[in-house]
Parts: C-alpha cells; sequence; structure tokens
C-alpha cells in the first residue's frame, strides 16, 4: 500500500516541480545551518518553557485538588485558569501576550517577543498539565491518604509523601505525550518575530521561492520529537512490565 | 483512667445513620473486641476513634482528653494511636522499610538512621527480616499484613485500632496475622479490633460487644456474649457465622 502510494507520488504529473520546491538538496544545504541555529532557539525555549509548565502545572493542580475550606478562592481561581486558558487555541494566547502585553506599555514588564512567547505558552500548557497531575491524583485511592493520615502525617505531608509520588508515577506517559506537543507548539512562537526555526525556514522559502528549508525545519523537529515518542513508549513498556 | 472511651458517638453519612449512640472503653492492656455483620458499622466506629471520619455527636476520649473537640489537632492524636486497614493500605511506591520508617521520620522527626535501625528490629520481631528492601506487592497478604501492623507500631501508640485485619487474606494466611495480635496482646498492647474471627475474640478480647445497626446490641465477657448470648440478633448473627463454618 505504502509503496503504490509513494509509486502514484512519484510518477505525479507534478512530482519533478515539487521534488524541485519541497526536496532539493542544494536548497536544503544551503538553508540548513540558519535553520539549524534557529532551531537551537526553539531548543532553549522548550525546555526553559516546559520546567516553568511543570511547575505551574502541579501548583496549580495542588490548588484544584484541596480540600481545606480556607482555600477555596484558590480552588475557584485554578478553575477558571483551566477553563480558560484550556478553552483558547494556544496561537491566540500567543498573539494575545505577545501583542497585547507589549502594547500596556507598562514599566518592568517584559517585552522581548521570545519571553512573551515563552509565557504564552506556559500559561496554555500549564492548564493542560495540571488536569494531567489532577487526574494523577484523583486517581490514587483515598485509602493511601487515610492510612499516610493515620500514622501520623499532616494533610500536606500525606500528599507530599504518599499521594503526590504515585501520582506523578502514574501520569509520566500523558505528561510527556504533552511535552512532545509542546516541543512542536513552540513554532507558534514565530509569529511574533524571533528567528526560530520554522520563521527562518519561511524566510529562505520565501526569498528563493523554495520550500525546501520547511522540510529542514520539519526534519529538525522529527529529530526531537521521534525519539521522545520512543522514550514515551519505552516508559510505558516498562511500567507494564 | 481508661486508655480509650467512647461516649455516646453517633455518625451518619447523609440520611444514613450509620453510628446511633456508642459507649464503649478499653482499659489500659485491654483489648476489647467488636463484632457485628458487614455495615453494621464497626470500621466507622475505628474511623472515627481514629478522627479519619468526623463524628456528630458524643465524644472519644483518649487517656481522659477529649479528642473530638473541635481544639483539639487530629494529627496530634493520630500520632498517639495506631490504625491497621482491612486491606493493609501499604505505601506501594515504598519499600518494606520506607513503610516503617515514614512516620517515624516525618511525624516524629527521628533520623533516618535511628528511623530505620528500629524499624528492621520491629520487622525482624515479627518475622520479617530479609524483606527490606522489597516492595510490599512482592510479599504475600499475610506478610503484607504483618508490615502493617509493624508500620502501626513504630510510632509506639497508646492504642492499637485494628479493622478486620484477617477479612482480605486467604485462608491459610489468616494464622499467621492472628499470631501477632496474640503476641501483641500478651506484651500489654492495648487494642480495640473489629474481626469476624469468632474463636480469635474469644481467645484474646477481654470484652466482646456486638454491633447491630449502629447501636452496642450486647455486651459482656467473650464466653458469655458468644456462648451463651441473651439477645435474639446476636444468637442469629452467631448462628449465620456458624451456617457460614466461621466458628
Amino acid at each position: 500500500m505504502l509503496g503504490a502510494l509513494v509509486a502514484a507520488i512519484v510518477t505525479s504529473k507534478g512530482w519533478p516541480a515539487v521534488r524541485e520546491t519541497f526536496f532539493s538538496w542544494e536548497a536544503f544545504k544551503a538553508s540548513f545551518p540558519d535553520v539549524l541555529r534557529g532551531f537551537w532557539l526553539d531548543v532553549r525555549l522548550f525546555v526553559i518553557v516546559e520546567i516553568v509548565v511543570l511547575a505551574l502545572g502541579l501548583l496549580v493542580a495542588l490548588c484544584r485538588t484541596s480540600a481545606a475550606p480556607a482555600l477555596a478562592p484558590l480552588r475557584l481561581i485554578g478553575a477558571v485558569y483551566v477553563d480558560v486558558l484550556r478553552g483558547v487555541p494556544t496561537i491566540l494566547v500567543v498573539y494575545l501576550v505577545g501583542f497585547g502585553v507589549p502594547a500596556l506599555e507598562l514599566s518592568g514588564v517584559p517585552s522581548d517577543p521570545v519571553v512573551l512567547g515563552g509565557i504564552a505558552l506556559a500559561l496554555s500548557y500549564g492548564a493542560y498539565v495540571a488536569e494531567v497531575y489532577r487526574a494523577g491524583i484523583d486517581s490514587i485511592h483515598p485509602s493511601q491518604r487515610a492510612a499516610a493520615l493515620a500514622v501520623g502525617l499532616t494533610q500536606r505531608q500525606a500528599m507530599r509523601h504518599v499521594v503526590l509520588p504515585q501520582a506523578v508515577r502514574r501520569v509520566v506517559p500523558p505528561l510527556l505525550n504533552d511535552f512532545i506537543s509542546l516541543q512542536k507548539d513552540v513554532a507558534l512562537v514565530s509569529i511574533l518575530g524571533p528567528l526560530e526555526a520554522f520563521r527562518v525556514a519561511q524566510i529562505e522559502a520565501s526569498t528563493n521561492f523554495n520550500y525546501t528549508p520547511l522540510v529542514a525545519a520539519a526534519v529538525l523537529y522529527l529529530c526531537v520529537t521521534v525519539p521522545l515518542a520512543r522514550w514515551v513508549d519505552a516508559m510505558q513498556r516498562r511500567r507494564r512490565a | 483512667m481508661s486508655v480509650l472511651e467512647v461516649r455516646g458517638v453517633t455518625k451518619a453519612y447523609g440520611d444514613l445513620s450509620v453510628l446511633r449512640g456508642i459507649d464503649l472503653t478499653v482499659e489500659e492492656h485491654g483489648a476489647v473486641a467488636v463484632i457485628g455483620a458487614s455495615g453494621s458499622g464497626k470500621s466507622t466506629l475505628l474511623r472515627c476513634i481514629d478522627l479519619l471520619d468526623e463524628i456528630d455527636d458524643g465524644d472519644v476520649l483518649l487517656d481522659g482528653e477529649v479528642v473530638t473537640d473541635p481544639a483539639v489537632d487530629p494529627v496530634a492524636v493520630r500520632r498517639r494511636l495506631g490504625m491497621v486497614f482491612q486491606a493493609f493500605n501499604l505505601f506501594p511506591h515504598l519499600s518494606v522499610l520506607d513503610n516503617v520508617a515514614l512516620a517515624p521520620m516525618r511525624a516524629q522527626g527521628t533520623p533516618r538512621a535511628e528511623a530505620e535501625q528500629r524499624a528492621r528490629e520491629l520487622l525482624a520481631r515479627f518475622g520479617l527480616e530479609g524483606r527490606e528492601d522489597q516492595p510490599p506487592e512482592r510479599l504475600s497478604g499475610g506478610q503484607q499484613q504483618r508490615v502493617a501492623i509493624v508500620r502501626a507500631l513504630a510510632t509506639q501508640p497508646r492504642a492499637l485500632l485494628l479493622d478486620e485485619v484477617t477479612s482480605a487474606l486467604d485462608p491459610e494466611l489468616v494464622g499467621e496475622v492472628l499470631e501477632v495480635v496474640r503476641e501483641l496482646k500478651a506484651g500489654g498492647m492495648t487494642m480495640l479490633i473489629a474481626t469476624h474471627e469468632m474463636a480469635f475474640a474469644r481467645e484474646v478480647a477481654d470484652e466482646v460487644c456486638f454491633l447491630h445497626d449502629g447501636v452496642i446490641l450486647e455486651r459482656g465477657a467473650p464466653d458469655a456474649v458468644l456462648g451463651s448470648p441473651r439477645e435474639p440478633e446476636t444468637r442469629r448473627f452467631l448462628r449465620r457465622l456458624l451456617d457460614a463454618g466461621r466458628l
């Protein structure tokens, strides 16, 4: 089937033109160093945003799962945050934060598009990851908390030493899935102007009327996401074993 | 002064009244067995005493102090009591040793080395040496419940609350757990035991309370309650156990 599909493509009338515009070896070689340099920005941004997302998501999940009556306002804020940020397309959040925040002309607020784009991604993904954590926490049977309290731990210690370690272990695969998703969505920051891989590729493509740089960018993304995906699979297999 | 005293405790979940005025006393070094059908409120009673569930009315006293007073810190109370659950409730992400050492370290501030040393000694005392580094799931049910008992003992509680500790075990594993409880009784541990094992209750308990429909319908010396029960409900309950081959 796959062979037939490939055959259909390479024997099509438009194939020579497509091959030249998308898969030109010359254009690939010429653009690759610049795209790679742009991709380095993606990688750095991804790593920093992911760390912020993991912390923010955990914080929101802890707020939302807390039972103390005094924390009701925090629960409400957490719920509104998740509902809003998860309900809005990430690209819109990037636009709103990236162009809206500088327009406020507040002093002391960052105006670097990379920073603002990173904040937008962190806000958006924080909402998803908060729900992943929350699902994990809710999946731990209440008897575990009861046993932790019964041996004399405080509510906080029971969460920290008994519930959370089990919950996090359980949600590692879905968290890694969101990892991969974020890794790709870093390209959304390009709409704010920073020269990350997709942006560089786009510029080169429109300068030379050749789309090969975009393919080069795609290859670079795959170089990170495919190993990540295999790693997720391996983790899941190990958990089942 | 009694170690544990329960006075007029009531508890309802919504419209469902589970405990309807329970009075109970456990003396120092004493063992009281609570028997009764599933759903009669045995577990709820124990959970209420350990302040894992809030009571609606009445008092629970530990060493003469009313611990169900809202001003009392429930964490401090739970640290003075040990509880063992029907389903063990061991922490699956921790080794056997860490299950036992967690509370001394976190709740009592014992340094790790000392907590682990004590945990090793306790585990060895109950025939669990060599299991320290294994995850609980590798152990048999009887071994897991013994670890749970050791975990409850690690904080040196004033009294132990045992909630049907053999009900989740295969029949051939019941004996080893009961043997541990027997040893504890001989060592003078104060215990409140919810159980389905009538022969065991007869042997270990100083007093047997028959819980029916949220009240203690009959109480007294084990031989009296289990041998010649006065109440028709108690007789019916015991006959059902007899028919099921559990007596």
